[in-house]
């Protein structure tokens, strides 16, 4: 089967790659890429583990093809922080204890940075729906929220 | 318990040593190692629920270009019973069937064959060449219909374990166990109430959301090298050797960090299958299972069947209890029945009791250990009969159970006596939790329930090591699940006297540091937080000892304090005290570099209890229940990391909640589980909770340096109890059975 030639920008690189049509983003960014942080915990969409952001959009890229990468913006967890250190919801998720085992942290991470990016003021009941299709079966989700609360707060702070 | 005055570095919340690699993406999970040259593996499952084996044809499957080994039952030598200790336990014979099927498919989803292949679509290629020919059997598949006279038999050589007499015909009840005290007659003739039902709850998966993973590679001369995702590396080890028949010295286990497990990652599903294939491939084999198999083919934990009768007289006081448990197995033995019959009881003090519990074989997944294994089960029962006796007194649930609540001294139903426990601090605190004394709100109800957990001690191995700077190395080997490195930074800062920051935790591989049992059974604080202290005692011992030869005084003439070396009072050395950085400045001088190990055995591990209560709302028109508060209160003994311990009472909670209202294994009259996807799988998702309110108790463990209790696993057992309770007091019906999904709840409001 021939490969599909693909051109994408990935947390600010410029990276071409080979993928098989049928191919999704996850697959192509572990196993092509070996950018191993975004994590999959389930391959159908229903878990959030793989979270990444396309051109500002938030999708699970294990419903997503390789090839539709071309041409677009991805960030992942690899992405979020800068070049001063950790992204203040990476500081927050330590700080609160948001997570325990941590297989679902990058997914909650980039979701949550998606969620500021739109709305840098949410109260707890949007964080819970804008989170809800990511899983987290450790924490119970309160230190998850505290974190996001506590970043937002801090993001304003510095704005 | 002496140090347990003026604590400057345990009960503070610092950032764990793992953090950042967590939050960036670095951290290497199960499913993150990828080997040169490395094939990979898939497995091929059985399509019926129950069926003979009589032939498996790997030829074609070994014929395709790109496929290097395939393996079935017949690879795997043939064990004899042999138990393995603790939570994982449970027989090797039993966990060597599972891992792949021999003469029978136990279940839908039970490996009967697996193959390596340069691709993953080879691989699937691979399978659909497998010839397998099956004599398919009726499944067994509810827990009563199995234990009947006439049931198809899964196992020709089950005979009843625990019985006086071993029973002449083989039957689908793996085991009996049985506790009793006291004269139940007399006490039920005493009671002025009596309540009494049936509980069912089906199979729940822990829910992980790392599916289990491994590599396996094995050299010319049979070294292998194992990395996955495991509770306990090296009892990871033990059994592999075991099931493969060959030398622990042959196999390396490495931990990968670990994606939660909660019991489900204590037992081998893939290990063994991937050393084989890749000691055949003669290359790296990776094998990593798909959400699907993790439904189909580890965890989950027992459905169950629970009768329980109570009797109480009119000031609440219990004067009989009787309980009857009925629990599945799955296709092989190891349902923990035995932790269901002993914890039902255990926070009450009882004169009257019989309680009665069976391990039955079905046509299901094995189950494996599921955080307070057996526990929440029998415990729900016995919560919800509370509850009515209750209502029927009109006493406050809380009173009732602290009228009857265990207490230091109380001989538990399952033997001892309790040292000191918190049940009855959990319970006043509850009274004066002002989410308790609050309203319940219009419309909602409330419920409350207790939990309890026997937790465990056992084997472990520590080595702290001070580098040429007097920073702090511990070595330990328990996987850190949910920042237990940070609890031993903790422990050790705290017992050398130096700031946490000083300390690094590493969890060892099975060849570079000692032996630690699993990550479970809330053991990894206590036991192996009691191996690290005792090996920063003897790096004080050591360090104490180099202080005195530098000052060319005795050994007991010198103290350690903050640490540092100092001269005892009164000892006339005109001398510098000396630091961790200043002696192994001049370790070279004073005997080589500065080590401390200790290994041990805990024992006194401290039961744990908890009180929880929530308000829930139903929705009428839907059966939807909105958890409106949640309120976890606990015994930790010594909360380490306070944080930390509060998230294990949330997860817990949260876990327990999904539990009670959505989760379960849904079946068709095939066997085949129709739910195998987080979708309809439901487990709960951040809109479906409030945040979880906690109070930690601190009753102090007399058994541990600084008086913790394991933490991890009595969070889930209340929440099935207190949702079953607030759904009761919400719409007026008691629902005997969980889940109390939807399509139930509107059931039981149609028919009321
Ligand atoms: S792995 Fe993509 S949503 Fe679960
Ligand atoms: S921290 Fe383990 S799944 Fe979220």
């Amino acid at each position: 089967m021939s490969k599909v030639h693909v051109q994408t920008t990935i947390n600010g690189d410029q990276v071409e790659f080979l993928c098989v049509p049928q191919q999704t983003m996850l697959e192509a960014l572990r196993d092509v890429l070996g950018k191993l942080g975004t994590k999959e915990g389930c391959g159908t969409g229903d878990c959030g583990a793989c979270t990444i952001m396309l051109d500002g959009r938030l999708v699970c890229s294990c419903l997503m093809l390789a090839a539709e990468a071309e041409g677009q913006e991805l960030t992942t967890i690899e992405g979020i922080a800068g070049p001063d250190g950790l992204h203040v919801l990476q500081r927050k998720f330590l700080e609160h204890a948001a997570l325990q085992c941590g297989i679902c942290t990058p997914g909650f991470i980039v979701a949550a940075k998606a969620l500021l990016d739109r709305n840098p003021n949410p109260d707890e009941g949007a964080i819970r729906y804008w989170l809800a299709g990511n899983l987290c079966r450790c924490t119970g989700y309160d230190k998850i929220v505290r974190a996001v609360q506590d970043a937002a707060k801090e993001l304003a702070y510095q704005a | 318990m002496a140090e347990a005055v003026d604590l400057r570095v345990v009960g503070t919340t610092p950032v764990r040593p793992d953090g950042v690699d967590k939050v960036t993406g670095r951290a290497q999970f199960g499913a993150d190692l990828n080997m040169p040259n490395m094939l990979h593996g898939r497995i091929l499952r059985s399509p019926h629920a129950h069926a003979r084996i009589k032939r498996v044809d790997l030829s074609k499957a070994l014929a395709m270009q790109g496929v290097y080994a395939a393996v079935s039952g017949a690879d795997f030598p043939m064990l004899a019973s042999g138990e393995v200790s603790g939570e994982a336990g449970g027989d090797l014979a039993d966990i060597a069937r599972n891992v792949m099927a021999r003469d029978k498919a136990l279940y839908h989803g039970h490996a009967v064959a697996a193959v390596a292949a340069t691709s993953l679509e080879v691989a699937e290629q691979a399978l659909d060449a497998i010839e397998v020919d099956y004599e398919v059997l009726p499944p067994v598949l509810d827990v009563l219909e199995a234990m009947a006279a006439d049931a198809t038999l899964l196992d020709e050589q089950c005979f009843t374990k625990g019985l006086s007499e071993t029973p002449d015909k083989p039957s689908n009840i793996a085991a009996m166990v049985k506790l009793a005290r006291g004269d139940l007659e007399a006490g039920f003739a005493a009671a002025d109430v009596v309540v009494e039902g049936e509980y069912r709850i089906p199979m729940a998966h822990q829910g992980y959301i790392e599916p289990h993973a491994c590599t396996a590679t094995v050299n010319e001369e049979g070294k292998a090298t194992v990395w996955c995702c495991t509770q306990g590396h090296f009892d990871f080890r033990t059994m592999t050797a075991h099931i493969l028949g060959c030398k622990i010295a042959d196999l390396k286990f490495i931990a990968s960090e670990i994606g939660g497990g909660f019991g489900g990652k204590t037992v081998v599903y893939l290990e063994p299958v991937a050393v084989m294939l890749s000691k055949k491939a003669g290359r790296p084999v990776k094998l990593v299972m798909t959400r699907e198999e993790v439904f189909r083919a580890t965890g989950p934990t027992s459905g169950s069947v629970v009768r329980v009768k109570v009797g109480a007289r009119k000031d609440g006081r219990i004067t009989a209890a009787k309980a009857w448990l009925a629990y599945e197995a799955g296709g092989l033995a190891g349902a923990p029945v035995g932790p269901g019959v002993m914890s039902i009881f255990a926070p009450y003090d009882l004169d009257n009791f019989l309680v009665e519990g069976y391990e039955v074989l079905v046509n299901k997944p094995k189950v494996a250990a599921y955080r307070a294994p057996g526990a929440p089960q029998s415990m729900h029962a016995m919560e919800v009969a509370l509850d009515d006796i209750a209502r029927q007194l009109d006493m406050d649930p809380l009173d009732l159970r602290l009228r009857n609540a265990a207490d230091e001294g109380t001989q538990a139903p399952y033997g001892p006596k309790f040292p000191p426990i918190g049940f009855k601090a959990c319970i006043e605190a509850a009274k004066k939790h002002p989410n308790y004394l609050a309203q319940v709100p219009e419309g909602a109800g409330r419920g409350v329930a207790a939990g309890f957990w026997f937790n465990i001690g056992m084997q472990s191995s520590a080595e702290v090591r001070i580098n040429e700077d007097g920073s702090v190395v511990v070595m330990e080997g328990n996987p850190d699940i949910g920042g237990s490195r940070a609890s031993m930074c903790l422990m050790a800062a705290e017992t050398l006297g130096v700031p946490y920051e000083q300390v690094k935790t590493y969890v060892g591989d099975t060849e570079s540091t000692g032996y630690c049992m699993v990550t479970g059974g809330s053991r990894t604080t206590f036991a192996t937080g009691m191996a690290v202290v005792r090996a920063c005692e003897d790096i004080i011992a050591e360090c104490k000892a180099r202080a005195a030869a530098t000052w060319g005084v005795d050994k007991d003439q010198v103290e350690w304090q903050d640490g540092t070396a100092v001269p005892a009072p009164g000892v006339n050395a005109d001398v510098n005290p000396l630091s961790l950085a200043d002696l192994a400045a001049s370790a070279s001088a004073t005997g080589g570099p500065i080590l401390g190990k200790a290994s041990l055995n805990a024992q006194g591990a401290g039961a744990s209890f908890s009180i929880n209560f929530a308000d829930l709302k139903v929705d009428k028109e839907t059966g939807a229940v909105e958890v409106l508060s949640y309120t976890a209160i606990q015994d930790a003994g010594k909360a380490i990391h306070p944080a930390y311990v509060e998230g294990q009472m949330q997860g817990g909670a949260a876990q327990g909640i999904g539990w009670a209202l959505n989760e379960e294994y849904i079946y068709d009259q095939d066997g085949v589980m129709e739910n195998a996807g987080f979708l309809d799988y439901r487990m709960p998702v951040a809109s479906d909770l409030p945040m979880i309110d906690t109070e930690i108790v601190e009753v102090p463990n007399p058994s541990h340096p600084y008086g913790v209790r394991g933490v991890g696993e009595t969070p889930i057992v209340a929440p099935l109890g207190v949702a079953a309770n607030a759904v009761r007091d919400a719409i007026g019906i008691r629902i005997n059975d969980l889940p109390m999904s939807p399509p139930r709840i509107l059931a039981a409001l149609d028919a009321a």
